[in-house]
Formats: C-alpha cells, sequence, structure tokens
C-alpha cells in the first residue's frame, strides 16, 4: 500500500518537476485519490497534502537529510525499500559471479561422451535452420525504423515490437504483388552461426547442437549454418540474396577444404524441404538452377538428416492462413474470450498478424501436400483409428517390438467407436466434422466467385487492412454452409479468402502428385520443394533420415465457426474454442490432434523416409537409402533440465540427447545401418500402408 | 521495514513481524533512542501525535542507520536512473541529432547520404580485410578455466574475461611458443561475418561507419564481406590452419559471379594491407602452397585495392612492443606513475604476461621495418631528417614551396633526429655523430646463464634465457638501426625470431627473378615480390597525416630485479628540437604507421613501371590530414586521421564509395599529398 502511495508521489512530483510527463502521472491519480492516500500516510503528514508541497518538502530533506530523521515518508521508504533490494540483488550477483563454474553440475554433454569413445569430425556440417528460427536484420528502413541499422528485428529480444508494433510490422512485411522487398525496406537475413543458434536469449535452436559439434572438434571451418530470408519463396531467396548459390559455393569450399569429405547436411523443419529445393536447384544448368550438373550431390553430400522435417505440410499453416491462428491463440481466446477481438486498444493484434504473415510466400511451401492421396478425403485418413489419449498410448505401446499387440488394441478401439474423420481439415461447426459425407452438401468450387463482393471497404475498420475486407458478406457466409473442406477443395477456399496470396506463392510451390515425373513442366522451380513432384537426385550413396519426435498431440485439422458479428472484424472465420470431444476423443478446444511432435504430424514427417523414397520408387529412382529415427517425447523430470534432454517436441528436440547422438555419429563417419537402422514408435508404417500412391 | 512501521497504524499483525524481523539489536536502538531526544527540537510536535496506546512501540521505533541511509540513497538513485533510462528510451531516436545540430548548427551529411543524392549505387562487391588487434576472437575448445566461455569473445567486445580470470585468458590467447599454432587442447577462432571487426568494443567502432555508409548506396551482405582471419597467426598458417585464404578466393569468387562478374573492391586496413599481400601471391601460386588460381586471378576478380593506412613497410613500434612489450602510451603511464606497471605486489606482472603472449603472436613479426638501412635509413641519415616538428609550421613551407625543404634542412641539419637509429641506448648516443659511438657488437656475446628462472613465478619470457653478461652486451652496442634491429632480435629472443623469420623475411630482393622467392615467407613483403600481373587493376594508399608517430627509441636497462624485462623506455627524455619526448622520436604519420611506410610504395615503389610492378598497375597516394574533433559531440570526429580513428573519416569514406560504385583513380582526384613523402622517397636510393 504504501508503495503505491510512494508512486503517486512519485507521478507528483515528476508533475512538478516536470509537467511534460503529466500523462503518465494522470492514471495514478485517477486510480488512486488522495482520501485513500491519507490512510495511509502518518498523521504527522496530514497537511501535506498538495503535490507542491510534497516537491517542497522533497527538496528540503534533499538538503538535509540527517536532520529531519522523523520525516520519513513514503516517498523516502520507496527508496529505502528499492536500495535494499537493489544491494541485495548486486550482492546476489556478485556471489553468484563468484561462484565456481563447477559448483553447479551439469550433466555431461552427449559430445563429451562420444569424444571419449573416439569420434572426432570427419564430415563438415551444414545445418539449415527452419521457418521462423532464423535471425532477420534490418539494412533500409523508413524513418520510423531509425537507428535500427543492423539490428535484429527478428530474433532476439524483440523488443522493437512494443516500442514500435506498426513500424516493426510495416518492415517485416514484403511487398504483396512480387513477394519481394518493399520500396524502401531492406531486411535480410542475419549470418553465420549466430543466425539462429538462440532464437531469442535463452531459448536455444541449434546452439545445443553447435556445442556438441564442437566438442568432437568442429569449427567454423567445417559447420555451416545457412542464412536464408525464411518469409521468402524458396526461388527468391535465390533471386534477391543469391542464397542457394551462396550455400552451393559454400559446400564445395567445405568439401575442398576438408580433405575431399562429402558434406552432411542437418536441416529442420521448412529447412528440409528448402533443401529439397536446393538439391534439384543445383543439378539444374542455369539460368534457373545453379549449373552444378548432375552427379553434383552423389559428390558432396553423405547424408541429409531431417530433424522434423515438414516433407508433407502442416495443416498448422491451414489455420494460420485462414484466419491467423493456431491451437494456442484458439486456447488464449477459449480461456479469455474478448481479449484478442478487442478493439479497445486499437490493437486487432490477429489482423496484423494475418496481413503481415500473408505476404510471406514461405507460409504457402507449409501447406498440406498430396491432396486427399496422403493426407485423406471426406471419410477416411490414414491415421483413422488413432488412439488419442497419449498417456495411455504410451503405456500400452512402450516399444516398437511389439507392435503387433499395439495394432490390435488400435483395431479394437477402431470398432468401439467411429474413427475421427482428419481428412475434413475444415469443417464447419462439429456436427460437420462427424457426419457421413453423404449427409453434407457436395462442394462446388464455382460457387466461390467475387462478382458479388461489394465495395464495402471500411476504412473506418483501422488501418490492419486484410483481404477479408472485400468480401462480401455473403459470400463469407457461403464459405461456411459448405460445411468441411478435404485438401483438395482447401485450395479453392484458400484461393477464394486469399486470392493475391495464392496466386504469388503458387508460382513458386506446387501441392499436387506427380503422375509422369518425366513430364518436362517438372523441370519448373516450383514443383522443386515438393517430394511428390520431384526425383531425388542420382546418388546412390546419400543417405536420407528422418529425424522426428513423437508422443505429443498435434493438430491435424480444425473445427471453424463464423465469428460473432462485428462492423470492423476483419477475420470472419475462428476456430470454435469451444468445441470439445469426449474425455479421450483427439478432439479438444476446436481442433483435432493426430501423433506427432507438437507441430509436424507423423503422416508428413515419416512417409516419405517410410515410403514414398524405401527402395527403388518412381520418386527414387536411385534407391537412396531411407532411415526413420523416432525420438518419443518425455517431459524434462525437472526444473533444472530446461527444456528437457529427451523432448520429442518439434524444436526442443534439438536438445534431445538421443538425436544429437544420432547426428554426431553420422558427422563422424558412420553409416544408417551402424547407428541401429530404423526406429520407430509411432504407427507411421501402418498409416503409410494405407496410403494409396502410385510408386 | 522498520521505518514502515512508524506510519502505519502501529497495532497490527506486520508490525510484530517486521519487530520480530528486526535484526538491529535491542541496545543500539535505544542509544540511536536517546540521542534523538536529545536532538530535541521537532520532537515534541511528533510525539503529540502519537497516541498514547502505543508509546510502548514508540521506544522501539528505529531510527535513521547508517545503513538505512545508504540503502536510502541507493534507493533515490537507482529510481532516478530507471526514470531517465525510460526518459532515454521514449526519446525520439533523432533527439540527439538534433541537440547537436542546435549547438553546432547543422551537420553536413554523412558521405553515404550525400553520395545516394548524387545518384551512385552499389557496383562493385566489396571485401574488408580488418587489421591486427581490431578482429575478434572466440572460444570453441578450452581448458577447465574457460567453462562457460564457449563461443563468446575471448578478443574483442567487453573484455569481461580480462579482469574475471586474467591467466586463464593469457593462457588462452596465447599460441604455441614452438609452432605458432594453437597450444594443446585450445582452440581460438576468429569470429566470422561482418560483427568480427565492425566494433572492437561496444561503441568503439572500426568498420561501422563504413559499412553503413556502404549500405546507404545499396550495400548489404551479399555485396560486403569481412575476410575475418585469426590476426595471430602467421598469414600462411591462417590457410593452414583454419583455410582463411581458400576461403575468402570461395567468397571473392562467389560475389563477382552472382554480381555479374563486376570485379571486388578490397579494403585492407592496417595488418590487413600486408595480409592481402600475401594473398595476392598465394592465390596465383600453384597448389599446394598456394591456391592454384592461375595468373590472372586477379586481373580478372580484384579493381582495386583500397589500402588504409598500410604498414607496407612496417611500424618501428612493433619492434619497441617486441623489445620490451612496450611502446609510446605506456612509456607514458611509466612515465606518469613510476612503479606501478613494475610492482609485483598482485603478481601482476602486466608486462611480461603481455610480451608472454604476444611473443607467441607470429604476425605481430610481420610488422618489423623492413628494407633495413636502405629504407629506415642508417646512423647518419634517415630519409625524413630535417622534418621539425612544429608542425604548422612545416605544413606550410611544405605546401608553400616544396623545394625549399631540401635548404632548410640544411639549416636544420645540425639539430634534426637521427631517426636511422632506431634503437639506441641513451640520448646522448641518439645525438652523437657516428663516429663517437664506440659500439661493442653482441652478435658473439656469451649471454651467460640466468639461475633466477625458477624464482620468477609463472612468467617467462626469454629474456630469462639471458644472463647479465647478454643484456650488457646488448646495451653495449648502444645503437641500432633497422637492419640490425632484426639481429638484436634475434638474439634476445630467439624462438620468436626462428618462428617469424620461416614465415616472414625483411629485406630487399636483388633479383625478384631468383626462385627463392617463391616462397611464401615472401609473399607479403612488397621488397621481395612483384605485384600480379594485372595492369587495369589500381592500388590506393590512403593514410592519415599530421600526428606524431613513433619512429626511434631510446632505451635505458630497468633497475634490477631479475624477473623483469631488463629494458625499458628511457621516459625522461625529451628535447623538443628534435621531436624526442618521453624517449620517442617522432615524425609525420597516423600515430602508429610513419608517413613513409604508408606512401613509399605506392608514391615510388610501384609507381609506374618498375621490378616491383612490372605490369605497371597505377598507385594512388591519398592522404587526409588529422584535424581533432572539434567538440566532444563528434565523438572520435570525422576528419581524423588516426590509424583507426580515419575509417569514420567522411573524405576517406567517400573515396572509398566512390570507388566501390566505379570510380577510377584518376575521376577521384589522383593524388592528394599533404606530407612530405615524395621527398622523403626520393631520397630513399632504391634499385627500381
Amino acid at each position: 500500500m504504501c508503495y503505491c502511495a510512494g508512486l503517486l508521489a512519485g507521478s507528483r512530483k515528476l508533475c512538478y518537476v516536470e509537467p511534460a510527463v503529466r500523462c503518465s502521472s494522470v492514471g495514478f491519480e485517477s486510480f488512486d485519490q488522495s482520501p485513500k492516500i491519507d490512510q495511509k500516510l502518518d498523521k504527522k503528514e496530514e497537511n501535506v497534502i498538495s503535490a507542491n508541497n510534497i516537491a517542497l518538502e522533497i527538496n528540503k530533506k534533499r538538503k538535509q537529510p540527517r536532520r529531519q530523521p522523523k520525516e520519513w515518508r513514503c516517498l523516502d521508504s520507496c527508496c529505502w525499500i528499492i536500495g535494499y533490494l537493489c544491494t541485495t540483488w548486486w550482492l546476489l550477483l556478485f556471489l553468484y559471479h563468484c561462484l565456481p563454474i563447477t559448483l553447479l553440475q551439469v550433466p555431461e554433454l552427449p559430445g563429451v561422451r562420444l569424444k571419449r569413445e573416439g569420434l572426432t569430425a570427419l564430415h563438415p556440417v551444414v545445418l539449415v535452420p527452419g521457418i521462423v528460427t532464423g535471425g532477420l536484420e534490418l539494412w533500409e528502413g523508413r524513418p520510423c525504423a531509425d537507428g535500427l541499422f543492423r539490428k535484429r528485428l527478428w530474433g532476439g529480444s524483440f523488443t522493437e515490437i512494443f516500442k514500435r508494433p506498426l513500424c516493426w510490422s510495416e518492415h517485416l512485411s514484403l511487398h504483396n504483388e512480387t513477394g519481394l522487398d518493399p520500396p524502401g525496406i531492406r531486411v535480410r537475413a542475419v549470418r553465420g552461426l549466430v543466425a539462429a543458434d538462440y532464437f531469442a536469449p535463452g531459448y536455444f535452436v541449434w546452439a545445443v547442437l553447435i556445442q556438441n559439434l564442437a566438442k568432437i572438434g568442429y569449427e567454423g571451418k567445417n559447420l555451416h549454418v545457412v542464412a536464408y530470408d525464411w518469409r521468402l519463396s524458396f526461388q527468391n531467396t535465390e533471386i534477391r540474396d543469391h542464397a542457394l548459390s551462396r550455400l552451393k559455393s559454400k559446400i564445395e569450399l567445405m568439401y575442398i577444404t576438408n580433405g575431399y569429405k562429402k558434406v552432411v547436411v542437418v536441416p529442420h523443419s521448412m529447412g528440409v524441404i528448402y533443401f529439397l529445393h536446393f538439391l534439384k536447384w543445383v543439378e539444374t544448368p542455369p539460368p534457373m538452377g545453379g549449373g552444378g550438373g548432375p552427379g553434383w550431390c552423389a559428390k558432396h553430400i553423405k547424408a541429409i538428416m531431417n530433424i522434423g522435417p515438414a516433407y508433407l505440410g502442416v495443416p498448422k499453416a491451414v489455420s494460420s492462413i485462414f484466419s491467423a491462428e493456431g491451437k494456442d491463440v484458439a486456447y488464449i481466446r477459449a480461456m479469455a474470450p474478448g481479449i484478442l477481438d478487442s478493439e479497445i486498444l486499437g490493437l486487432q493484434t490477429l489482423e496484423h498478424v494475418m496481413r503481415v504473415s500473408r505476404t510471406w510466400d514461405s507460409i504457402v511451401s507449409l501447406l498440406p501436400k498430396g491432396g486427399e492421396t496422403i493426407w485423406g478425403n471426406m471419410d477416411r485418413s490414414p491415421e483413422g483409428g488413432h488412439v488419442c489419449d497419449f498417456s495411455k498410448k504410451r503405456l500400452s505401446q512402450p516399444s516398437p517390438s511389439d507392435n503387433n499387440v499395439n495394432n490390435s488394441d488400435v483395431k479394437r478401439g477402431f470398432r468401439v467407436k467411429d474413427p475421427v474423420k482428419y481428412g475434413r481439415i475444415i469443417s464447419f461447426g462439429k456436427a460437420a466434422s462427424v457426419l457421413h459425407s453423404s449427409q453434407l452438401p457436395t462442394f462446388d468450387s464455382k460457387e466461390f466467385s467475387r462478382t458479388n463482393a461489394l465495395q464495402n471497404l471500411k476504412f473506418s475498420c483501422g488501418e490492419a487492412w486484410t483481404e477479408y475486407d472485400e468480401m462480401s458478406r455473403e459470400s463469407i457466409q457461403k464459405v461456411a454452409a459448405n460445411k468441411a473442406y478435404t485438401t483438395r477443395t482447401l485450395f479453392d477456399l484458400l484461393r477464394f479468402v486469399a486470392p493475391k496470396m495464392m496466386q504469388r506463392a503458387e508460382a513458386h510451390f506446387s501441392h499436387g502428385i506427380a503422375d509422369n515425373l518425366d513430364d518436362p513442366k517438372y523441370s519448373h522451380y516450383k514443383y522443386w520443394s515438393n517430394p511428390l513432384e520431384m526425383k531425388l537426385p542420382d546418388a546412390p550413396d546419400m543417405e536420407i533420415y528422418c529425424l522426428y519426435g513423437v508422443g505429443i498431440p498435434t493438430e491435424r485439422s480444425y473445427v471453424y465457426r463464423l465469428s460473432p458479428i462485428s462492423r470492423c472484424k476483419s477475420i470472419p472465420y475462428q476456430i470454435d474454442s469451444s468445441v470439445h470431444g469426449e474425455d479421450d476423443s483427439c478432439l479438444k478446444g476446436g481442433v483435432y490432434f493426430a501423433d506427432g511432435d507438437d507441430s509436424v504430424p507423423v503422416l508428413s514427417a515419416g512417409f516419405m523416409c517410410a515410403k514414398g523414397w524405401r527402395g527403388r520408387t518412381r520418386f527414387n529412382p536411385s534407391g537412396i537409402a531411407t532411415y526413420i529415427r523416432e525420438y518419443r517425447h518425455k517431459p524434462p523430470a525437472s526444473l533444472l533440465e530446461g527444456r528437457g534432454i529427451e523432448s520429442g517436441a518439434h524444436v526442443d528436440i534439438m536438445g534431445n540427447v538421443a538425436l544429437i547422438k544420432d547426428i554426431l555419429r553420422i558427422a563422424a563417419g558412420a553409416t544408417g545401418k551402424e547407428i541401429g537402422g530404423d526406429r520407430i514408435h509411432s504407427d507411421i508404417l501402418r498409416m503409410s500402408e494405407r496410403i494409396n500412391i502410385l510408386l | 521495514m522498520s521505518l514502515l512501521r512508524r506510519r502505519k497504524p502501529p497495532i497490527n499483525e506486520s508490525d510484530k513481524t517486521s519487530e520480530a524481523s528486526d535484526s538491529k539489536p535491542q541496545k543500539e536502538r535505544e542509544e540511536e533512542e536517546e540521542e534523538e531526544e536529545e536532538d530535541g527540537n521537532g520532537k515534541d510536535k511528533n510525539k503529540k501525535k502519537i497516541p498514547s496506546k502505543i508509546k510502548k512501540h514508540e521506544e522501539k521505533r528505529p531510527k535513521w542507520s547508517c545503513l538505512d541511509t545508504c540503502c536510502w540513497f541507493i534507493g533515490c538513485i537507482c529510481v532516478s536512473w530507471w526514470l531517465l533510462l525510460f526518459l532515454y528510451n521514449a526519446m525520439p531516436a533523432s533527439f540527439p541529432q538534433y541537440v547537436t545540430e542546435a549547438i553546432t548548427g547543422p551537420l553536413p551529411d554523412p558521405p553515404g547520404v550525400k553520395l545516394l543524392k548524387e545518384g551512385l549505387k552499389a557496383k562493385h562487391p566489396v571485401v574488408f580485410v580488418p587489421g591486427i588487434v581490431t578482429g575478434g576472437l572466440e572460444l570453441w575448445e578450452g581448458r577447465k578455466c574457460a567453462e562457460g566461455l564457449f563461443r563468446k569473445r575471448l578478443w574483442g567486445g567487453t573484455f569481461g574475461e580480462v579482469y574475471k580470470r586474467p591467466l586463464c585468458w593469457v593462457e588462452h590467447m596465447s599460441l604455441d611458443n614452438e609452432t605458432g599454432l594453437d597450444p594443446c587442447g585450445i582452440r581460438v577462432r576468429p569470429v566470422s561475418g561482418l560483427v568480427a571487426a565492425d566494433y572492437f568494443a561496444p561503441g568503439y567502432f572500426v568498420w561501422a561507419i563504413l559499412i553503413a555508409s556502404l549500405a546507404h548506396i545499396g550495400y548489404e551482405e551479399k555485396t560486403m564481406y569481412m575476410a575475418a582471419y585469426d590476426w595471430r597467426l602467421s598469414f600462411q598458417n591462417t590457410e593452414v590452419r583454419d583455410q582463411t585464404l581458400s576461403q575468402i578466393k570461395s567468397n571473392i569468387e562467389l560475389m563477382v559471379a552472382t554480381n555479374g562478374g563486376k570485379k571486388a573492391v578490397v579494403i585492407p586496413h592496417s595488418m590487413g594491407v600486408l595480409y592481402f599481400l600475401h594473398f595476392m601471391k598465394w592465390v596465383e601460386a600453384p597448389a599446394p602452397m598456394g591456391g592454384g588460381g592461375g595468373a590472372d586471378w586477379c586481373s580478372k576478380h580484384i579493381k582495386a585495392v583500397v589500402n588504409i593506412g598500410g604498414p607496407f613497410l612496417g611500424v618501428p613500434k612493433a619492434i619497441a612492443g617486441l623489445f620490451s612489450a612496450e611502446a609510446k602510451d605506456i612509456a607514458v603511464a611509466r612515465a606518469i606513475a613510476p612503479g606501478f606497471l613494475d610492482n609485483d605486489i598482485f603478481q601482476l606482472q602486466t608486462l611480461q604476461h603481455v610480451m608472454r603472449m604476444s611473443r607467441s603472436w607470429d604476425s605481430t613479426m610481420s610488422m618489423i621495418p623492413r628494407g633495413g638501412d636502405t629504407i629506415w635509413g642508417g646512423l647518419d641519415w634517415s630519409p625524413e631528417e630535417g622534418y621539425s616538428c612544429s608542425k604548422k609550421g612545416e605544413r606550410k613551407n611544405d605546401t608553400q614551396i616544396a623545394d625549399q625543404t631540401g635548404a632548410a634542412s640544411a639549416v636544420s641539419q645540425t639539430r634534426s633526429a637521427n631517426y636511422g637509429r632506431i634503437i639506441s641506448f641513451g640520448k646522448d648516443v641518439a645525438e652523437a655523430p657516428s663516429s663517437d659511438v664506440g659500439r661493442i657488437d653482441f652478435r658473439g656475446a656469451v649471454k651467460g646463464h640466468s639461475a633466477a628462472n625458477t624464482t620468477c613465478q609463472d612468467v617467462w619470457t626469454e629474456y630469462h634465457d639471458m644472463g647479465f653478461g647478454g643484456i650488457r652486451a646488448v646495451a653495449e652496442y648502444k645503437t641500432y638501426t633497422a637492419e640490425s634491429i632484426i639481429d638484436l632480435l634475434h638474439f634476445v629472443a630467439p624462438k620468436m625470431m626462428a618462428r617469424g623469420t620461416a614465415h616472414f623475411s625483411f629485406g630487399i630482393a636483388d633479383n625478384l627473378d631468383d626462385p627463392k622467392y617463391k616462397h611464401y615467407k615472401y609473399w607479403s613483403n612488397p621488397l621481395e615480390t612483384t605485384l600480379p600481373n594485372a595492369p587495369e587493376m589500381e592500388i590506393f594508399s590512403l593514410y592519415g597525416v599530421g600526428l606524431p608517430t613513433e619512429r626511434a627509441y631510446i632505451y635505458k636497462l630497468s633497475p634490477s630485479a631479475e624477473c623483469y624485462i631488463p629494458f625499458q623506455i628511457d621516459t625522461s627524455a625529451d628535447d623538443e628540437d628534435t621531436c624526442l619526448k618521453d624517449g620517442v622520436y617522432s615524425v609525420d604519420g597516423d600515430e602508429t604507421v610513419p608517413v613513409l611506410s604508408a606512401g613509399f610504395m605506392c608514391a615510388k615503389g610501384w609507381r609506374g613501371k618498375t621490378r616491383f610492378n612490372p605490369s605497371g598497375i597505377q598507385t594512388y597516394i591519398r592522404e587526409y590530414s588529422h584535424s581533432p574533433p572539434a567538440n566532444l559531440l563528434e565523438g572520435r570526429g570525422t576528419l581524423s586521421g588516426a590509424h583507426v580513428d580515419i575509417m569514420g573519416n567522411f573524405a576517406l569514406i567517400e573515396d572509398v564509395i566512390r570507388v566501390a560504385a566505379g570510380a577510377s583513380g584518376e575521376e577521384l582526384g589522383g593524388d592528394q599529398v599533404y606530407s612530405n613523402i615524395f621527398n622523403w622517397s626520393e631520397k630513399i636510393n632504391l634499385q627500381l
């Protein structure tokens, strides 16, 4: 209480000394008027009411603090308390720094253990970060971004978001038409290991892996982090920044300077498909490609160790494009309805997020690929019969050896209740997500026509303009009336709600399945990042690994509803967070979950390695060996462990000891067979079998 | 807490708890109470106001104690600090500039903005080659004592570790005494990327301003490259250990290829100049010793080499550094506070540690003056003789009537410094005519052996190998010219020089076609290599003038004590007429590199078609006259000519940007000379 009063006094003093900051003190005064304070203040101070007097008192006191020891007032005691706190804090800090480091016993790093086994750096290592984790810095900006030259806009402490949010979002947006820089703004990827070692202070991404690699002898000359602007479409990173050329040159250099040892590439998340794009680009003749010629990959690359690969896309991308929200946002909305949607503060956070993120082409690369064949149609999906109670499942399935037991388990479950219809990636209303397809209205993409889009651009709605503002109420209703969308119809939906973005991005990405891979059209770069529309390079000695976490519920499909009507609502749809299934159902907060690593479902991460590329298929003509290594998620046992050494979550897995060991062994020269071949905990093989794809 | 109680309604629970937590002894409190009552005056009023109910509490009423006052004071300071911090953060970014402009009048446009308005655009890719000391180094593998410093900067940045664990730091920064490479179990590597040398320490820019200015006209990381290397290693060893030269080659090739075949503009600074000379020879030499780029690599990939403050012929400072681990600054410090640096009360022995560490760095030897007496002058003559230290008069004279210098020098000849004697023992020796200096050759002297090795704690320098005999012999030789300096260093630091001479050479080639000059140890010496065959290339030498720069030293034997470096600069020697101050003779230059070293190659050695420059590469000299910053607001000044500060010199930045945007040396205005460099060069009798 006294502290409040002290603050008040402080703010008043402020008013007295510096009228310029009056506004900041207003809040205090309205919140805490004088009668209240009087209670708190001692009687001897009753006479001191007006701000001026207080200020005068302070002045007096400053002059002779010892003379009038009785004049203790709130301000003084505040200062006193703060002084105490500061002193203690400094003292502790000092002690902390004096502590010998050995006192805080850290568990031995896997790198140290492996070094003792005799592992040393052999193959150069290239790390390819994924979306969002790479830092971005400003090279040229508008006046509002003065003084931020070569400061991080993305990654690091993100202080600029709070200081000047609109300026920040303006600089991170790309041009709506070209997908490149807006005029007068240049935001570029941070270079070097710092680009993605820590995303924010204390939140490691690659740091742990780098540290362990260093333990067995890696350093700058044989360890490289690919820095690319993850907002751009993959081909544009080459056009604007020569990122692919740079990567090629760097790999060639490392290959030569390290005694002609092939490179081990470790991509993560979206980096996986970025590197897939690179594989095709590098062997394609210029001007479209890098002109490395066939055999480049065979010559330079030993293994690709994909961590949490998003080969076939992630459903999360759908919801973030459609309504700029994910599971997390939906939860927040469920817990505190109104906060995100309130316009009182003029925040319109989600609208801004949507506006910015829709200029990023790269998100489109993460949309589910392969259509209904892979992701399932109205009535069936490869994961059908998935048991969602993850705790129970973990108990009943301790190791991959008793897969059979597990299968029968699942089948039993399958008999008992209807399988979740994961194929319907977006359904409007819970009913639409459960009903049999025959009971749903049929979908006709022609229904979507923009002719009746009224010119009701609402300029009154703040500056967060999204493409939804161009849609009329009718067409919004029409979208909802259609009830359920599968991956096939999904693209029509997205093209309808986000025409500009899809038009831009679909020139760079494709999401289908190739019927005939020899069709000359597949030499275009837009197919290079889709594993279902490209052939792996001719490199029979290369190895491809899929390393990913399992055992965490992962977003797979969504239940939507129309947003409650309000004139300025820019985003007309939102995840219906009120929808929950029964206890052990996969539906929670409007989201259907499947097995995965929190971001990427097992299906997307594992299918290519489990089936699409296994053996000699049409996607893998040279028969590159593939391995699946799954890591079951175990939450950290105690707080001391931080983010855990056995985590399976999408990013935290980079600190997983087993995964680090695998990577170190491969980098030191082991082959997939030597580290134990496949290691499977999930149903990926069974799921893959259900997918009927021509190989 | 006790203070809170006084203001609160007295009887409540928190009161009791606070009372309990009050650690102050009862007795003390009572004493204070008494004191205060004696104080009297304002007291009665207060007493009346306190209800009688709580009188028993009153006696425990705590008083201002010293601790409380302290805390109160700290609290006040913290609060006002936070307040100011808040205001500072809330302040618009343009505010400081506004204030500056209000005081000093409108500032000139920074060069980047100005040239952007002129329509200049990024054209040629730019390569920066940082010099010694300015590049950051980080730890990749270390001893126990360096735990937790993985990938933290040991060099550059805040240098926090120097204070926290100095011995550990020295151990990690040193190289192996025999190989000049990593000691076992320690890997310290250069930081890569632009961050390697944009700021040396927070707020102390090196390349940052140049980078920002280039960014204004459109440069970004795809067209800028910082050729960071481990500046402690000898140049060839950076390739052997880190493949740095290969990386630079590959990066230049990539940048040229991705920028439509536009050749690169290379901007080396300080020792980077020598490093890049080495690179140009390396890249065209066949593998395995070289990069195998072929004979026309440089002409294909390099448009211009814009050397900033280049010590082409070495710097005298390097000698003082190697000989006694001190330079002007340290000598001055010693003069101000004698004994401080030398006392070993805290077992600091700073200088000895510095010497031990820096002597393990091969690169320092690349800066030893080259060219011997021919360049640097003999016992009785030096190219700079006649240089007068009353700088202003000198400069006026020169610019007006250049050929008067000859006459003028004749007048002042008698009082001119003998710059050729780079090290003299005693001021009288430095001034006496050569015939009067009785020298006893030290080369054959028996060093004797020192029994004191073990008593000198853990600081071991090679001086401990030398007995008194050796030390005396060194002093008896009285004075050393550039040539005998090399012998001197061989004598006092045999191990270091054995390592160094395998990587560097300091002579002048008689016959450049001699096959021995294909060895890499000659590549960084401009007097023993030919420039590559690249007639279209241009070489610029940009440096500051107008600052007194160390050129020769007066030494004395250190007073006694065996654990010390036995020689030190005699700071008592002063003579205004001969530019002698604190034992250091100074000459025109940029505070580190004398004009002679920075300018000679471009003024004479490479000018036109010479044997060092067979293809006739164009050379240009651009000097920048130093003027100190007008006021504090300007920071390190936009007109500075000092060795590092010149990187913020607007005129220099403008020149660099113009070259990067495609201008040739002629378009820039050709030579721009303030110093006597052409005169001095002429005095040097070198076969071309």
